[in-house]
């Protein structure tokens, strides 16, 4: 250790083990925080099982679903996943532009999710699903429903104004290619849930 | 202000090295709003105390009415609610503060040899969401209906029985009460989770050059154990909750089942069951235990070593210990739901699974007694506590075994032994634990001793207060005493009820030892014994700085140079070697 007086956190980094694989804590915790997350939408499915596996009269898809349209709906958000993965290594070759315009993109993405969304509440609430009733057979359809695509697309949403902050950032320099990537793992990670939420609800 | 010497290295200290870590200027940002670990720490601990006086007061009130039915001025309504708060209050409010996040926040970077913890301002909101938190969860008492009243478990359907919109209203605290009760929840889960996640982050990315994994104090062992717990499990609580609120305020069914009738009154909900919420409820509520267990372990395991001048017995079969202890933590949830209807076959499993987490309990447990094993034992209080976490562990330990059996729990299942086992394990063990770990530390937080005579009363009436009330409580459980009942008529249970008085004056004595606690922490702060900077001639890295300890911890970083407890290493016995010792 040398005998230089220590100044600021670049310092202290020195000072310190390499870390968990030469990971940054702050990639860490954010790998935490998804696990973590992961669990409680792993809960929330888990808990649709049990009740749709006891269920009498579960409704039918395809009564309900327009599946083209879903499909238009899951292809651009994993779409916008693209977007991220290109935001990330324009970040990581220092073109501040182009991660300033892909993240910008994928948050467009995550907004046309959020409109599609949007309007497959009003499709099924204009046709009588609530949260406690629906025309098609167990009401606790509605309420898993509801709640679980609702939190799924509350995820969206924060993960949208995410997004805006990051593009911002990046646009002035201030987010470097570790913040774009780190609103990147948790934009591919809020993706992937919507894969089980559409397997769970649209294709069983 | 005392807590000020916890951090301040005068002025001086920060000129000399001139760094820009951020030294906090005025008051405020310095002991209020402060990012400094040892000040969130200390903050934690007031809080906890603040908390326990609600907590220890509610429980003398209901074992007043337990021991001599009609002299404590309550309704049954009242009653159910009281032990709800009780139990809510203490866990999460009390140990969960105290242990976790205080004592937590104080060690953790300290022993890995940290600045601070990796994101100090998410530190600081942690502290700052569990004030309201708390405030909501003191205030639900004084709401329409009174507090929550339906169990530290929030049990659906009595708790989802709200009385809002189309939905029936179960009981006076499962109204609004019920509803501030799950706020104050979420509050706290969150505040939990950003903890777990900056103590992970620190643990794994701050320790100083040469601190290894193996080379780490237990006690940051089970901190880390612990908080992974926290993280893996208490997700299937939040689903719980956010369910349980909609089941309440919306009109879903989620936790109610079909043909409910409350008040003689047909309920409108269709094809939920209460079964779901269980299985959610004790995902995390078994891993809490061990969450709120395993760190007071490790801060006995510190503590014993220190002042029986020896390193702790068998320290690699203790981590994986942990490790095991942590796996099978996460699959036994079903033991708590013996009698909730499950398929025999589940039942068995979770027995057997149960009974396994016997074997890795029992190496930690073997491994703290063997620890004393020839030592030259110097009794402080913070030793007495730590032996007493030992006892509280085998005897505690052993109730569990019983527990654990499917066939006996069909017995014991909702009786005063359920309770005064866990109690033993997340009342006395976390209990002592943390108060091993307060002693240990007090000279560390504020540069004075804690005065020992009166540590040593403390110790005493906590320790033979708590520790008859619970075990004479397994035997009322033996008896037939049901727990949560306001009064008793049958007729069996007589003799059960005969020992009441004794456990009520015993919970007094364990009470009633707090206040020379309470006046020695506040006491010792100004006025206590001026400590030096390693007064117990222990090993870890907190001892290897200043006292008061500066802002940052160290003026240069330690590096470590080799295992946690150097002690024991000279020729005749009593040298110790600190871990930043030079080679």
């Amino acid at each position: 250790m040398n005998s230089t007086a220590v100044t600021g956190h670049e310092a202290a980094t020195h000072e310190s083990e390499p870390g968990f694989y030469g990971t940054s804590w702050q990639k860490l915790m954010m790998w935490w925080f998804i696990i973590g997350d992961a669990i409680l939408f792993g809960s929330f499915l888990a808990a649709y099982g049990f009740s749709r596996i006891s269920a009498v009269n579960w409704p039918d898809r395809t009564q309900m679903f327009s599946l083209n349209f879903i499909t238009v709906m899951t292809f651009t958000l994993i779409t916008s996943s693209a977007t991220m993965a290109t935001a990330v290594a324009a970040s990581r070759r220092g073109d501040r532009k182009a991660a300033f315009n892909f993240t910008m993109a994928t948050a467009v993405g995550g907004l046309a999710f959020l409109g599609m969304q949007a309007y497959e509440w009003y499709h099924l609430i204009h046709n009588g699903a609530r949260m406690d009733t629906n025309p098609w057979g167990a009401p606790a359809f509605g309420a898993y429903f509801f709640a679980i695509t609702g939190f799924h697309g509350s995820h969206v949403a924060s993960g949208v104004l995410i997004l805006l902050i990051t593009a911002w950032n990046a646009k002035r320099g201030k987010s470097g290619p570790e913040g774009v990537e780190l609103t990147g793992l948790y934009w591919h990670f809020v993706d992937l849930v919507w894969v089980f939420v559409f397997g769970c609800f649209y294709l069983i | 202000m005392a807590i000020a010497q916890a951090v301040e290295t005068g002025k001086a200290g920060h000129q000399a090295h001139g760094r820009d870590h951020g030294h906090p200027a005025g008051f405020i940002r310095k002991y209020i709003f402060s990012t400094d670990h040892k000040v969130i720490g200390v903050q934690y601990l007031l809080m906890a105390m603040l908390m326990s006086v609600v907590g220890l007061g509610l429980s003398l009130w209901f074992r007043v009415q337990l021991a001599w039915p009609g002299k404590a001025a309550m309704t049954p309504e009242q009653y159910v609610a009281i032990v709800t708060m009780h139990g809510t209050i203490m866990i999460f409010f009390v140990v969960s503060l105290a242990l976790s996040s205080g004592l937590g926040n104080f060690s953790i970077p300290l022993q890995v040899g940290a600045r601070d913890m990796a994101y100090p301002f998410l530190n600081m909101l942690s502290f700052w969401i569990i004030v309201p938190a708390s405030a909501i969860m003191i205030l639900s008492f004084f709401v329409e209906g009174g507090a929550a009243a339906g169990g530290w478990t929030a049990y659906p359907p009595l708790s989802a029985l709200s009385g809002f919109g189309k939905v029936p209203r179960g009981s006076p605290g499962s109204g609004m009460g019920q509803t501030l009760w799950l706020l104050a929840m979420a509050l706290f889960i969150v505040s939990f989770t950003m903890g777990g996640l900056n103590y992970v982050a620190t643990i794994l990315n701050l320790r100083a050059r040469g601190m290894s994994l193996m080379r780490m104090p237990l006690t940051v062992w089970t901190y880390f154990v612990a908080a992974l717990l926290g993280l893996l499990s208490f997700p299937a609580l939040t689903a719980a909750a956010i369910m349980l609120l909609l089941d309440r305020h919306l009109g879903t069914s989620f936790f109610l089942p079909s043909g409910l009738v409350v008040s003689g009154q047909q309920a409108a909900n269709v094809g939920g069951t209460p079964l779901l919420f269980q299985h959610l409820f004790w995902f995390l509520g078994h891993p809490e235990v061990y969450v709120l267990v395993l760190p007071a372990i490790g801060i006995a395991f510190d503590v014993i070593a220190a002042f029986s001048r020896r390193p702790p017995h068998g320290y690699k079969t203790s981590v994986w210990a942990l490790l095991i202890i942590a796996f099978l933590g996460m699959i036994v949830w079903g033991h708590h739901m013996f009698t909730s209807g499950m398929n025999p076959f589940l039942g068995k499993y979770f027995s057997i699974a149960t009974l396994l987490i016997t074997a890795p309990f029992a190496v930690l447990g073997v491994n703290l007694l063997a620890s004393l094993w020839r030592a030259r034992i110097r009794f402080t209080t913070s030793m007495l506590f730590a032996l007493g976490l030992i006892s509280a562990v085998g005897t505690g330990g052993i109730g569990g075994l019983f527990l654990a059996t499917a066939t006996a729990d069909l017995h014991f299942h909702d009786t005063y032994f359920v309770v005064g086992h866990f109690h033993l394990m997340i009342g006395v063990v976390t209990m002592t634990g943390t108060f091993a770990g307060i002693y240990y530390w007090f000279p560390k937080m504020f540069g004075r001793h804690m005065n020992e005579t009166l540590g040593k009363l403390h110790f005493w009436g906590t320790f033979i207060g708590a520790f008859a009330l619970f075990v004479i409580q397994h035997f009322q459980g033996f008896g037939g005493m049901t727990r949560r009942y306001f009064e008793y008529s049958a007729d069996y249970v007589q003799p059960a009820l005969a020992l009441n008085p004794a456990v009520t004056w015993f919970a007094f004595l364990a009470v009633g030892a707090q206040i020379p606690f309470f006046f020695n922490f506040f006491w010792s702060m100004f006025k206590g014994k001026k400590a030096e900077a390693n007064p117990w001639e222990a090993t870890t890295l907190e001892w290897t700085t200043a006292t008061p300890v500066p802002h940052g911890n160290w003026e240069r970083l330690p590096v470590v140079s080799g295992k946690p407890y150097g002690y024991a290493e000279g020729a005749n016995g009593d040298a110790h070697r600190m871990q930043n010792a030079e080679a």
